[in-house]
């Protein structure tokens, strides 16, 4: 409506009044000045905050300034255009100073400890007052504790990946893809619970006299089950780019099904598949919840998954979190920054690798 | 299983007699869509369909590990139900109503109803707080960032999604807590009049460190689904606004928002799956308390995982029953969550589909 109030009748339009007013960039800034100063002045002289609080509410007296005087110049539509776009940004920065925050904290804390004694020696026999100690055993652990997940879910997984783009029709398949995407979302606690009921208080007691057992291979297991559905999805979905004629060609050669999908389409997704195996394996390894219900974490190198307590990185940083000595806290931290610099590495790897893949969208 | 290495060269040359063993081929001629019918043409000369074929072997395997999924979770709720039932039996108190979690005891009594409450008031106030944010973040990366800006923060989002949450609670108790605590004692100073900034302290290890802290955690998972939602919106809605006048806030307002509303919601649902299974961050940043209160800063709040996680080290075997058993009523509440955002993802999917 603005923009038709603005030009009298009669008027002829040139390049001039055709446009609405803009509202000028000092203006912009002397609002800016004028909400802090009142802001100041607000929390300041009554000393009711310190500098947090003038910021917060300058920028809220900024916004409403803003839009009030935009709303002079330029019409109502356009200064509600420019409150959301300054509430916008400023949901960015809002943002980006917690995590910013986690990044730098994650380094500066954690390079405290970042030596060689840390990665070359185990918790065990280290006491409350011993300055040494490392996550070796907790490294050994979550490398072994993944790896067999992995080796688990991934057959698992790209074979029923397999099934409901190749073979699977109607309704059931239509279930097993709701479940799939519905078992993404399970909690991780819960299927820690999971492999505690039914491998380590029903199953473990087989092999062992009768007594329950913590076990590596108990967090492989419940490891598996968090990362099954996301490498179906993923595997899924890089099976469905495969182009159609490509099958169709193989089966015009006389190429069974099986063998199609083996040798045509498995090796033409495969870039994406190991883009997607990789993102599992980076969650995986972050988890701290099923391992500590199942692998119980231990303070000893433990190289066998299958029998007794085994670390993991991330139950070391919650446990030296909980731990009282001084210095568990720096270790904690190194650990910390440890595991996020094998989850990145894994995940840009990941990302790096489906940029290049030619199925992708 | 058997390999028949010159398949494509034995079917050009026709030779069948030569070589029985590809008499019992698999699916040898039939065309692979539909098995059981017999391949059309070729008389006598095709083969028939064998009973047993590596066929059928692999797409009973591959079968069975899509059916898989439904095992593992028909699995959970048997196991954990099993495992359940006499710590449930045992239980003295009555499961739903009581404010306290002793299942150790001699007399073992607990209840979820405390743990419940704060699972959920935490999740809550994660979502209240990180989802006009991660919205404006998706808006931005969306629509406001150049290309040049919006890819590389993007991938940011995404990497900030892989971080493990142990991390994000240790952080918050180390780091956040104090700022978080300023600004308790703050709230308490002038607005403890309000029930929620109301007691007398200590504050910081509070139910409203463990709901920002989650909120960080939620924003990228969030902000990274909503904006794929945003980008997907069809060019053509976005240019007819512009071309009717519409600013950008409006063209915004009334084709990306209303196009992207159902998958917006299904992120929020996700997050908020996300949040109600979170332990390790809630269980460094909590300070342990059974009941239930809406005061947000004093010390004290639970939630169900992060309870699991603090009292399994010293329960015995009822009370890793009782543990077993709110771990069940946490799978029942995120299988809900999960399936009521999928199923509005799935409607989404087929009115998408059929307007193509």
């Amino acid at each position: 409506m603005s923009l038709l109030e603005q030009q009298s009748p009669g008027v002829v339009m040139t390049p001039d009044n055709i446009r609405t007013r803009k509202l000028p960039v000092v203006t912009n800034v002397l609002v800016a000045v004028a909400a802090f100063v009142v802001a100041a002045a607000v929390v300041l002289v009554p000393g009711i905050g310190n500098w947090v609080l003038v910021v917060v509410l300058g920028w809220v007296f900024y916004l409403i300034g803003l839009s009030v005087v935009a709303g002079r110049i330029e019409g109502r539509r356009a200064a509600r255009n420019r409150t959301m776009k300054s509430l916008i940004y400023s949901a960015c920065i809002l943002a980006i100073l917690p995590l910013a925050s986690v990044v730098w904290t994650l380094v500066s804390k954690g390079v405290a400890r970042l030596d060689g004694n840390f990665f070359g020696t185990s918790m065990n026999n280290i006491g409350a007052r011993d300055p040494e100690g490392g996550a070796y055993h907790a490294i050994i652990g979550t490398l072994e504790q993944v790896g067999i997940a992995t080796l688990m879910a991934v057959p698992l997984g790209v074979l029923g990946a397999i099934y409901l783009v190749e073979y699977g029709r109607g309704k059931f398949a239509g279930t097993v893809r709701f479940f799939v995407d519905v078992m993404t979302g399970i909690p991780s606690i819960v299927a820690g619970l999971f492999i505690l009921s039914f491998w380590v208080l029903i199953v473990s007691p087989w092999f062992n006299n009768g007594q329950p057992r913590f076990s590596g291979f108990a967090a492989s297991l419940a490891l598996a089950v968090l990362m099954l559905p996301t490498i179906v999805r993923s595997t899924e979905e890089m099976l469905r780019l495969v182009p159609g004629p490509l099958r169709e060609g193989s089966y015009a050669l006389g190429v069974p099904q099986w063998k199609t999908i083996l040798s045509v389409v498995l090796p033409t997704a495969l870039p994406g598949i190991v883009t997607g195996v990789m993102l599992a394996v980076a969650r995986a390894a972050g988890e701290t919840a099923p391992v500590l219900l199942v692998a119980g974490g231990a303070a000893a190198i433990n190289f066998d998954p299958f029998a007794g307590n085994q670390q993991s990185l991330s139950l070391f940083v919650y446990q030296q979190a909980g731990d009282a000595s001084r210095y568990a806290p720096d270790r904690a931290w190194t650990a910390a920054l440890t595991l996020v610099a094998l989850v990145l590495v894994l995940t840009v790897a990941a990302k790096l690798l489906a940029r290049r893949n030619k199925l992708s969208r | 299983m058997g390999d028949y290495p010159s398949r494509s060269v034995n079917a050009t040359a026709g030779d069948l007699g030569v070589t029985p063993r590809h008499a019992q081929g698999a699916g040898y001629g039939s065309s692979p869509s539909n098995h059981d019918e017999p391949p059309l043409g070729g008389g006598g000369a095709l083969p028939k369909k064998a009973r047993f074929s590596i066929e059928a072997g692999f797409r009973g395997l591959s079968t069975a590990s899509g059916a898989m999924v439904l095992v593992i979770i028909v699995a959970i709720a048997v196991f954990l139900i099993s495992k359940a039932v006499p710590a449930l039996q045992a239980n003295t108190g009555d499961f739903f109503t009581q404010f306290e979690w002793a299942p150790n005891e001699a007399n073992p009594s607990f209840g979820i109803a405390a743990l419940a409450f704060g699972t959920v008031l935490s999740s809550v106030i994660a979502l209240i707080v990180a989802v006009p944010i991660a919205l404006g973040i998706a808006l931005f990366l969306s629509h406001y960032a150049p290309k040049r800006l919006a890819t590389p923060l993007g991938f940011v989002i995404d990497l900030l999604a892989a971080v493990p949450s142990v991390v994000f609670g240790l952080w918050g108790r180390d780091v956040f807590q104090e700022p978080v605590r300023d600004f308790s004692i703050w709230l308490n100073k002038y607005f403890s009049w309000i029930p929620l900034f109301g007691g007398d302290g200590p504050f910081g290890q509070s139910i409203m460190l463990g709901g920002l802290v989650l909120a960080i955690m939620v924003l990228p998972i969030v902000t990274s689904l909503s904006r794929e939602v945003f980008q997907q919106t069809p060019g053509m809605n976005e240019e007819a606004a512009l071309a009717l006048g519409a600013t950008r806030w409006e063209m915004i307002r009334t084709a990306v928002l209303p196009y992207g509303k159902p998958g917006v919601i299904a992120a929020v649902m996700l997050g908020l799956g996300r949040a109600l299974g979170e332990t390790i961050a809630l269980a460094l940043t909590l300070s342990v308390a059974f009941d239930i209160s809406f005061n947000l800063i004093e010390n004290g709040g639970n939630s169900v995982a992060a309870n699991i996680a603090n009292s399994f080290a010293e329960a015995n075997d009822t009370g890793r029953g009782a543990l077993i058993a709110s771990g069940l009523v946490l799978f029942a509440i995120t299988l809900v969550v999960n399936m009521t955002a999928r199923a509005i993802i799935y409607r989404r999917r087929e009115f998408r589909d059929s307007a193509a």
